[in-house]
This record gives structure tokens, sequence and C-alpha cells, in this order.
């Protein structure tokens, strides 16, 4: 599980009252430890659909059927998943669809996976190779801020964003 | 082996949609966008040129923004198997309003009719119910397609069929490729509109 700070900290709490301020109604994931606390959240509330996937680009294509409808998503991963997007962004890119993505990260501080460093080092240049708009939180009291810079440029500049959400903020994961 | 199919995938089509009201259609890339494209245009239509496995979760997210609204995705074989697990991700979601219609010739037409899966005995229909779907049928004849398409349009979701047609390629009829031109065409009937 993840060190201390995951338990205690707040800024997935911070990250979902922006969600919420953003009349976000969709959140499409794949479970993953980091987002935990996140996903929680958005499971009890009633007016947020959460919905659990076999894989992230689902998401991808879901949220574009979200927008289509009227409604705002967000799409929560890790950094691995992000491997499994590539070609569906497609769908956002062409198409200019708004698409919000949170992504925690592996593969870099303290990773003691080394199957996890590939993707994890590669997820923000594969994003931006295919179009989306990278930010990253570094330190947990950037993470609403940068949550909501984010997702005013996917929902009102029509635009695919995400947010790489830094292994060092999560906690490292550790076998004991 | 069963029979070789009968139906053809244009007739299906235009079965599939007409007197179509306020349905929401999400076909495929390839066959099944100039399928739904012959069958007439529509500005609630959202065709797709690429994003290959992705059409039955643009239905469920569309379905799931517009529980009032009939969906209905109507993609190829070959699509579907790209994104098998949507099935399983859309049965946890049981929505009443998403129909899933899989056109399926048994072959990639866009790259050469070469044959998938389907061929070889795969049973999208038996995907669909062991992953959770209210409703799953296989349709072979004309008499099964008149007896599904009421129940695709109508009875409560998720509803899944299978309707197996020839392997024919009918001329292109192509509908816009440009996806912000379709996407804004689409919400602006959909939302902007009174139903």
């Amino acid at each position: 599980m993840s060190s201390d700070t995951s338990t205690s900290a707040t800024w997935p709490d911070e990250i979902y009252n922006v969600l919420v301020d953003e009349k976000v109604r969709q959140v499409a994931y794949v479970p993953d430890a980091g987002h935990t606390r996140l996903i929680d959240h958005c499971r009890a509330n009633s007016a947020m659909k959460a919905v659990m996937l076999t894989t992230e680009e689902e998401g991808i294509a879901m949220l574009a059927g979200a927008w289509l409808g009227g409604e705002r998503g967000v799409l929560l991963m890790q950094s691995s998943g992000v491997g499994n997007c590539i070609n569906m962004l497609s769908l956002s890119t062409v198409c200019r669809f708004p698409l919000l993505m949170l992504v925690t990260m592996r593969g870099e501080w303290g990773e003691f996976n080394p199957w996890q460093i590939p993707m994890g080092q590669g997820t923000g240049p594969v994003l931006e190779q295919a179009g989306v708009l990278v930010h990253r939180i570094d330190r947990a009291a950037d993470a609403a801020e940068t949550v909501l810079a984010a997702a005013r440029i996917a929902f009102s500049g029509d635009r695919a964003a995400a947010v790489l959400i830094a292994q060092r903020v999560i906690g490292t994961k550790a076998f004991k | 082996m069963s029979a070789a199919p009968t139906l053809e995938r244009r007739a299906v089509m235009r079965k599939l949609v007409a007197d179509r009201g306020g349905l929401l259609v999400v076909p495929g890339l390839g066959s099944t966008t100039y399928d739904l494209a012959a069958a007439g245009d529509h500005p609630l239509n959202f065709y797709l040129w690429g994003a290959m496995g992705g059409a039955a979760m643009i239905g469920l997210g569309l379905a799931l923004a517009q529980p009032a609204r009939r969906v209905l995705v109507a993609t190829g074989d070959g699509e579907m198997l790209m994104g098998l697990g949507a099935l399983a991700t859309i049965a946890v979601q049981q929505p009443k309003n998403l129909a899933v219609v899989v056109i399926d010739n048994e072959r990639y037409a866009e790259t050469g009719l070469q044959e998938t899966h389907t061929a070889h005995g795969c049973d999208l229909a038996g995907v669909a119910k062991a992953a959770g779907f209210a409703s799953v049928s296989t349709v072979r004849t004309e008499a099964e397609l008149a007896a599904a398409v009421p129940l695709l349009r109508e009875a409560p979701g998720p509803i899944f069929a299978t309707i197996k047609v020839t392997p024919e390629r009918p001329p292109f009829v192509l509908p816009s490729n440009d996806g912000v031109y379709i996407k804004n065409r689409f919400r602006a009937a959909l939302l902007e509109t009174p139903s």
C-alpha cells in the first residue's frame, strides 16, 4: 500500500471538490490505489455516475458520448493506462471533445517495480505526441488549482487535457 | 456451422433506423458508418471514421447522459471484437435505454474482407449474455429481424443482437468525416431542440 501520506492527505478531497464545482457528472475509472479516495467520493455522490472500466480507452469513448449527450466527465487512471489510450485519443483530438484525464504516476519517484518504469517515463511525452495538453502536480498544495486549470481548458477550450499527479505526491508503493 | 447468411447489410440498417423518431445512433467505423449514411443522413447520427473499438462505449456515455432517449449502437463485428471489454462495462451499468447491435459479416470489410473471429465460431451474443446483458439474440432470417427490431428500439436494455449478414461490399455512401462538424451538429439537434 501507499505510504502514510496517502491516508491522511487531503489533495484527493480538494480534487473532488473541483470536480463537483465543475459539474462533472460522469466519472470513468480503472480502480487504482492512488485514486482510491477520489473514486470513493465520486461513487458516494448520487449526482455522479461512476463507471468502472475494463481498460482505460473505454473511458475516452464513454466521455465523448457523455459530451454528445450534454454531460461533462473525467477519466481517472494510472500512468500505465495511458498507453492503452493512444489510438482512442484521436476521437478527442479530431472531434475536439473536451477530455479531462487525471493520471496517478508510477515509474518515477522511488519506484521499486521495473515494469512500471517504461510507461511511467513515457507518459508525458506520449500524451503530448497524441495531442493532449499535459499538466503536472508535483506538490499536493497545487492539486486543486492545477485540476481546475485543466478542467477549464478542457471544457471551455474543447481540448484533451491531462493532469499527471506525481508519484512523490501519492506516496511510493511498498510491499510490506 | 450455420447456413450461409442471407440478410443484406444495407437493408438491415434501414430497418434498424426506420421511423427513427428521437433515436440517437452511433455506428462503428467503416461499413456501418456507410450503411447508416445510406439509410439517410441525420443530425442524430454520430458517424465514426476511426476510434476502432469505441462505438459501444460512446453509446454508454450517451445513454447515461440522456436516460430518456433511446440509444442504438450499430457496429461491425471487427469493431466490436476490438473492444469486447465494453460489453462487461455496459452490463455492470445496466442502461435501460441502450441497444448494441453488431452487423456481423464475419469479415474485416475495410481491409480486404479477411475473416474475423466470428467466422471461426466466436459467439458475440454469447459473450454479451455472459457479460450480463438483459437480453441477447442472434438474428439470421427476415422473420427474426422483424421480431428483433421493435425490441431493439423499445425493450428494456441493455439489449444486444448480432445480425448475420452476407459479406458483400455495397457501393460507398460517405458521410462527412469532419469530426467537429458531426459532433456540433449532433449536440445542436439533441440539446438545443425540444424533443
